[in-house]
């Protein structure tokens, strides 16, 4: 990997770099709030299900901290654990909180929260994954087709809780309607690359935004209107853009339970 | 063969028995006695809950594992355990049919104290320590009770095992790649893994349940030998724990917290101080450390999740 390493030029891979948090600290953040989930998910069944996705979305961010660490960027684990919250790149929806309470005592998470999250979250993550197979970074790239394979079944996956609980008691379709508003909210930096977009899309390392939004939506249109739905919108300008490490408490307090023992020694093997 | 409806409830058992002393293996759909039955489901459910709430203890470390790979390997076995949970459920479930109960019965039963669940599980972990000896030891000892019944009589429970052993090996090394890495570690990392020993020694010893029923009023070991589910005593269960993990926690340069613990070699048994068995009694009621605490998480995501059960059965009718 050295040799790629030698002729990046400095512009492309700063580019690179920074998407390439973008793409780690999403999955990271996602990830730690699927387990908080574990043991409290609606059933057994899904419980072993949903823990295998947040284990493989683990996975995915490992993949992309070890390109980071192959491009110079720092070693995997303390780029993982260590970088403060005002460093950060991933977007606001990927570190809020499951809901209200702490996941050691007794949460009051949303199921319904947690499946339109996941499911407008992974289709997002398809999108972006589909277009970087094509990455001018070829690291990048094969790492895109790795990551492809387990999304196809994640995404299966929330899609059909989502139609599920969307067809259901009034009541579940009112938990799902407040739920697809809430997390529309966050939603304005899922696809911008914040101050980087120039440099991202210039150098051929992903679609543009606003191609990878189309995209999001042309997929969403037809299960919104099975259900009877519009497709919501994508709010223009977010009040706060995690790409430019813009954040909420929340992420500040997840990062300090997700590296509290390795800040205990940070040079020691564990 | 003579017809099962024309027998008389003693040939049906004297041909019940006959089967599980050749070894036969007995199936969901087979006659068996009451308390054949009874013990099963009292074991299987028992055994299936626990993973389930064993899951919880483990979960508090998964997103503070304190690397990515250990991340990944911590989520891998707790993902196992809710699995193995799943299986053993289905197991009992089927044993449950003839009383009309089902799994939402069982539930009901964990939260109001009928069905216990495993001592370990009731434990605080405090440390990272912890996340890697539960691994390790606790582990290592469910492999020595249920090994102990890969040959059960009752082919559906002896099935599961064969799958749940299987991966508990592999939950056996992750732990002990961990115990390692902090064996090998700094001077602080080496006191988180004894002291993470001192804490849970007395519940590892435990975990075997009590030598006879005399400790304690009650055992199934009697029942579960007569009818062939397990072969070996609560006491020689424990000893073969000993026998395999006593050299190993002492190679780690670890001091067992029982200054009375040595082998003696004239009876060829282990000798050690007792646990405090009232303790026991007290967590197996659910007075444990965090025994209310994880029910109460098991609670209260039962109760916010009434709505999901209700849209689901409405979708499927």
């Amino acid at each position: 990997m050295s040799s790629t390493e030698n002729v990046l030029s400095p512009e492309y891979k700063e580019a690179v770099t920074n998407l390439l948090f973008q793409l780690a600290d999403d999955d990271f953040l996602i990830s730690y709030r699927g387990s908080e989930w574990l043991g409290l998910a609606p059933h057994i069944e899904e419980d072993v299900a949903s823990s295998s996705i947040s284990q493989d979305t683990m996975g995915h961010a490992a993949m992309y901290y070890t390109l980071l660490e192959e491009v110079g960027a720092g070693k995997a684990d303390d780029l993982a654990h260590l970088r403060p919250a005002q460093e950060r790149k991933n977007s606001i929806l990927a570190e809020r909180v499951n809901g209200e309470g702490y996941y050691m005592e007794t949460p009051q998470y949303d199921w319904a929260y947690a499946v339109v999250r996941n499911f407008f979250y992974s289709q997002a993550k398809k999108v972006k994954v589909d277009s970087l197979r094509q990455s001018s970074y070829q690291p990048l790239a094969e790492t895109a087709v790795k990551v492809n394979m387990e999304l196809y079944y994640h995404l299966l996956h929330w899609k059909t809780w989502f139609v599920q609980l969307l067809s259901s008691t009034d009541e579940a379709k009112q938990k799902m309607n407040d739920a697809i508003d809430l997390v529309m909210k966050d939603f304005g930096d899922v696809f911008s690359y914040g101050n980087d977009k120039a440099a991202i899309e210039s150098n051929n390392l992903i679609a543009s935004e606003e191609e990878l939004k189309d995209r999001w939506k042309a997929n969403m249109a037809p299960i919104f209107e099975s259900l009877g739905l519009a497709v919501p919108a994508i709010p223009e300008a977010p009040a706060k853009n995690g790409r430019n490490g813009e954040h909420t408490e929340d992420l500040t307090t997840a990062l300090s339970t997700l590296s509290e023992v390795y800040r205990l020694d940070p040079v020691a093997a564990w | 063969m003579s017809n099962l409806t024309m027998m008389t409830e003693e040939e049906k058992l004297e041909q019940f028995t006959q089967r599980i002393e050749a070894g036969d293996k007995i199936e969901a759909d087979d006659w068996m006695p009451e308390e054949y039955r009874m013990a099963l489901i009292k074991l299987i459910s028992m055994h299936g809950i626990s993973e389930i709430m064993g899951a919880l203890p483990e979960k508090e470390w998964v997103p503070k594992a304190p690397s990515l790979h250990r991340k990944l390997g911590i989520m891998a076995k707790v993902q196992d355990e809710m699995g193995h949970g799943q299986l053993l459920l289905r197991v009992a479930e089927d044993l449950l049919k003839p009383y009309g109960k089902n799994r939402g019965d069982l539930m009901q039963d964990l939260f109001n104290g009928d069905l216990k669940f495993h001592n370990v599980f009731h434990m605080d972990t405090r440390t990272w320590g912890d996340a890697g000896l539960i691994g390790w030891l606790v582990d290592g000892a469910a492999i020595i009770t249920q090994t102990n019944m890969l040959g059960a009589s009752y082919g559906p429970y002896a099935r599961a095992l064969q799958r749940i052993c299987a991966e508990e090996v592999f939950h056996a090394q992750h732990g002990e790649a961990i115990i390692m890495a902090l064996a090998e570690g700094t001077e602080e990392q080496r006191a988180m893994i004894q002291d993470a020993l001192n804490r849970w020694w007395d519940a590892l010893l435990m975990f075997f349940g009590p030598a006879s029923k005399d400790t304690t009023g009650s055992s199934k070991q009697d029942v579960t030998i007569k009818y062939k589910i397990r072969t070996k005593t609560n006491e020689q269960l424990r000893q073969a724990f000993f026998d395999k993990y006593v050299p190993r926690i002492l190679s780690l340069g670890l001091t067992i917290p029982d200054p009375t613990m040595h082998y003696d070699e004239e009876n060829k048994e282990w000798v050690y101080q007792q646990p405090d068995w009232s303790e026991f009694k007290k967590i197996i009621k659910n007075q444990g450390p965090r025994s209310q605490a994880r029910l109460n998480l098991r609670r209260t995501s039962y109760e916010n999740n009434a709505w999901v059960r209700d849209a689901l059965a409405a979708t499927v009718s």
